[in-house]
């Protein structure tokens, strides 16, 4: 059933996408069992869809068109959010078309793609989109049938009079439901009454995706426009001159001009704007600290040991507690700056004209984007449009603006409509990278294992506060000391993916391990008696659920069956970030004197599940990434010049490097939170605790392939 | 610039470039066909796989004075109505994430199943390690293969 009805599904699309604009198909979805859609309508009598609200449309023949408001990077939101209206609505999902909205804040409040935020934010709005409408066609059919409203029901795209066996499909009463006064205090249903959400539905633009239709900003076209590239400075320099003269006499290179400290390229084609921006020859001359890899781990250092920190979180007193210990456990975790990577690299498509200004293209922050142009061009916001396209991948690195205004410089310079594009090379040396940090923990003991005393700092290099003060353990040790020191360089941070605890969340899980296992106790049971402690005798305030922190912690330990396989070395790691909470047991085995990692275990509480299909796969993506990036991730500079640029000297993982997972949810009945980040935080460490049990030998430093466990493992 | 002369996706195509465009930007940018992706230009991440002559090819290092007679296929042109078993096995199985690589992972993938109709496990991995996936929709990946392979 379910494949015969995504194949109308995608003949609907594809006819549609085939006819263009202005016609409007209709099939007659009521006839699930038919082997082939029915056309009932063209476009000499299609009649539209009528508007419930901001998100919903019903056209008479049933289709009921969902507009997606948040940009979609992979996070699979295009496909999650209208699930809520339809589960709402009661629709039949077979016969829902979704379709990218565009973007207008005043409707959809907030299309950001950034933070987990976006199911958090809009569970209840799109629920209550989907029920408003839902209550308006129970209404215009109770009203045709002179029953009381509460005597009708709906089921999958119908309104249903049970005692006289009577049913009006949606479509049949679109346009009178439309008419009826919207209604403010809709009832929405119970949680245990989901029939749709927490099903495994597919993404909805997979007819797209595997026939390369043109859905990524790369793909946008525009008739006369033209490609930009920039050559942009290292980290520290600026222009001293330009010699454009072989350039601008390269083959459809139109022109070179210089913007702010970079020169942009503009030509007819890709390739000749790339060959032409290889033929620069730009001088460039220090305009600040021009700061290596080596200058870094020297910086590093010294943050740790200055008197200069900013207290971030102080209970109770740290210096007695640790001059009572028993024991004290000291580490320090470092990490290196990383870039985002997503395989389509920054682009932008701009069309400045003379009052207005189209702009259309790939960003987590749209609504910023189109601002900062509008500013930056003296426009009021309605004068400047922006198209969302699908985003091949972002990991935080689009949350910036920089690629956007870059293209709208570029078109006003040059008068015409262009399309600003990155190299891969430029992608990977154009900074806002995740910002490099090192950490330094000490843990007090008492003769019992206890740990009275927690100290951590964090070092950052453009990271601002490195820690999350507030996160576990804070709360469950009465003596504890949490400060912070950054760096300011050149070399241009931001937020890459669970942002800081995308480490902290290591540095932190290792060290816990190792704590654990100084004071003698199993690692699960030491953060249970942690968590215990922090319910019984709670220190300061305490920003994570106990409960639910526990609940994962024992999920998790279940399905591995932790500590009762002695095949293999397992390794666990628990965090809550993003609003969810993820423990992971990572399962690692010795293959010719090396340790390999076999398996991961996820247990994961981000409240209701809303898409079996995209939850199971962003968990799977995020612990990909951070084993990936915990193993290979680096980026290292030489006077403010990074020296990886392309794929071939950066390693990202893949297929035959990442383990098997297996990944479980805990079932509850809490207001959903997102999946885009909280798995991959914990990921690191149930690796590092995991080769630890396997090798006795302690992971400190990303990337793990640089590090004395993996030397000369291949 | 020349005139190049080529056959894609059972079509003959006549377009200007300069003799070393990659094949890539040829079909990007002359011939609209968005659908083969720019990755790294190097060949590294597989992105803008194409089949030459039935044999997967990264276009991104592929000259376009290169091509001569060889037919190319592209994702467009893998099937007439989107139903290769690899593209109903990649939308079956819910591969892909943000969607940007799954192009190339399908086009390595069907020359793949073509040489090699029942790959074992280290074969579909030794071949699909080629290709980058940033989301690490790997595990479908590998999975879409094998349901593509149980398809005619």
């Amino acid at each position: 059933m379910t494949k015969l009805l995504n194949h109308n599904r995608r003949n609907f699309l594809k006819l549609a996408a085939a006819t263009g604009g202005g016609l409007m198909l209709g099939f007659n979805w009521t006839e699930a069992e038919a082997a082939e859609p029915t056309v009932l309508v063209n476009a000499a009598s299609a009649a539209p869809g009528v508007d419930f609200n901001s998100y919903l449309s019903i056209n008479p023949q049933g289709i009921i068109t969902i507009l997606s408001p948040n940009p979609e990077v992979g996070q699979g939101i295009k496909t999650a959010f209208p699930i809520i209206v339809a589960e709402e609505l009661d629709a039949d999902w077979k016969n829902v078309v979704v379709e990218q909205a565009p973007l207008d804040t005043k409707k959809f409040e907030r299309q950001v793609a950034g933070g987990s935020g976006s199911i958090p934010h809009s569970w209840k709005r799109l629920r209550v989109a989907g029920a408003t409408a839902r209550h308006m066609l129970i209404d215009a059919a109770a009203k045709r049938w002179s029953v009381s409203p509460t005597d009708c029901s709906t089921q999958k795209g119908y309104v249903m009079h049970t005692a006289s066996k009577r049913k009006l499909s949606y479509g049949e009463l679109a346009n009178d439901a439309a008419t009826i006064p919207v209604p403010t205090d809709v009832k929405l249903k119970e949680i245990k009454d989901f029939s749709l959400i927490g099903q495994t539905i597919r993404n909805v633009d997979n007819p797209k995706i595997v026939t390369g239709k043109p859905l990524f900003g790369l793909d946008f076209h525009r008739e006369g426009m033209l490609i930009g590239m920039l050559q942009r400075p290292a980290f520290g320099y600026k222009i001293k001159s330009v010699d454009s003269a072989a350039a601008k006499a390269m083959p459809g290179i139109l022109h070179v001009v210089t913007i702010n400290n970079s020169v942009a390229v503009v030509g007819k084609s890709t390739w000749q704007v790339k060959k032409a921006k290889d033929a620069l020859k730009i001088e460039w001359e220090k305009d600040g600290n021009l700061e290596s890899t080596s200058d870094h781990n020297r910086i590093f250092k010294e943050m740790l040991d200055s008197p200069n920190a900013t207290v971030r979180r102080k209970d109770g007193d740290v210096e007695t507690a640790f001059k009572n210990a028993a024991k004290v456990v000291k580490a320090e975790y470092q990490c290196p700056f990383l870039p985002h990577n997503p395989l389509e690299p920054m682009n932008f498509f701009a069309h400045v004209k003379a009052d207005s200004a189209e702009l259309a293209g790939p960003s987590q922050t749209p609504e910023s984007a189109r601002n900062q142009a509008a500013k930056l061009l003296g426009l009021p916001p309605e004068k400047v449009t922006l198209e969302l396209t699908r985003m091949g991948g972002g990991f935080g690195r689009r949350l910036n603006t920089d690629f956007a205004i870059e293209a709208v410089q570029v078109s006003k310079a040059v008068n015409a409509p262009v399309k600003v594009m990155w190299t891969r090379e430029d992608d990977m040396t154009g900074g806002i990278y995740r910002p490099a940090v090192r950490y330094r923990f000490e843990a007090a003991l008492d003769d019992k294992g206890n740990m009275i005393g927690y100290k951590l700092r964090g070092a950052s290099i453009n990271a601002g506060n490195a820690t999350r003060e507030d996160n576990f353990p804070s709360g469950a040790v009465e003596n504890l000391l949490i400060d912070s020191v950054d760096h300011k360089s050149p070399i241009t941070t931001g937020p890459w993916r669970a942002p800081i605890t995308n480490f902290l969340a290591f540095a932190e899980q290792a060290f816990l391990d190792e704590v654990a296992h100084t004071a003698g106790k199993d690692p699960v049971q030491f953060r249970l008696e942690l968590l215990d402690k922090a319910k019984q005798k709670p220190t300061g305030k305490i920003t994570y659920d106990i409960d639910r922190m526990r609940g994962v912690i024992e999920l998790a330990a279940e399905k591995s069956g932790w500590g009762k396989n002695k095949n293999v070395a397992q390794g666990f790691s628990v965090y809550f970030s993003h609003r969810s909470y993820v423990a992971q047991v990572g399962e690692v085995v010795m293959e010719k004197g090396k340790p390999v990692l076999k398996k991961v275990y996820s247990a994961a509480d981000c409240g209701v599940v809303i898409n079996q299909s995209g939850a199971q796969q962003q968990v799977r993506g995020c612990i990909v990434d951070g084993i990936g990036h915990a193993m290979y991730g680096n980026i290292t500079f030489k006077d403010g010049i990074p020296d990886q640029k392309n794929f071939n000297d950066y390693k990202l993982i893949r297929m035959n490097e990442v383990p098997e997972i297996d990944v479980h949810f805990v079932k509850n009945e809490i207001d959903p939170t997102g999946l885009g980040e909280p798995s991959l935080p914990p990921a690191g460490a149930a690796v590092a605790n995991a080769i630890f049990k396997a090798t006795g030998k302690r992971l400190y430093n990303q990337p793990f392939v640089e590090t004395e466990v993996f030397k000369g493992v291949s | 610039m020349a005139l190049y002369k080529l056959l894609i996706n059972g079509k003959s195509y006549q377009t200007e470039a300069e003799a070393d465009t990659p094949l890539l930007w040829v079909l990007r940018d002359n011939l609209g066909l968005y659908g083969t992706k720019y990755g790294c230009g190097i060949a590294q991440c597989g992105a803008c796989t194409v089949h030459l002559n039935g044999e997967a090819t990264r276009s991104c290092m592929l000259p376009v004075s290169a091509v001569g007679a060889s037919k190319v296929t592209t994702i467009e042109g893998l099937s007439k109505n989107g139903d290769h078993p690899v593209q109903k096995a990649w939308d079956e199985v819910d591969v892909a994430q943000c969607g940007y690589c799954q192009a190339g992972q399908i086009m390595t993938a069907a020359a793949l199943l073509k040489r090699k109709p029942n790959p074992t496990d280290a074969e579909i991995e030794a071949t699909m390690s080629g290709n980058l996936c940033r989301c690490g929709t790997y595990h479908r990946i590998r999975e879409a293969v094998k349901v593509a392979a149980t398809k005619k």
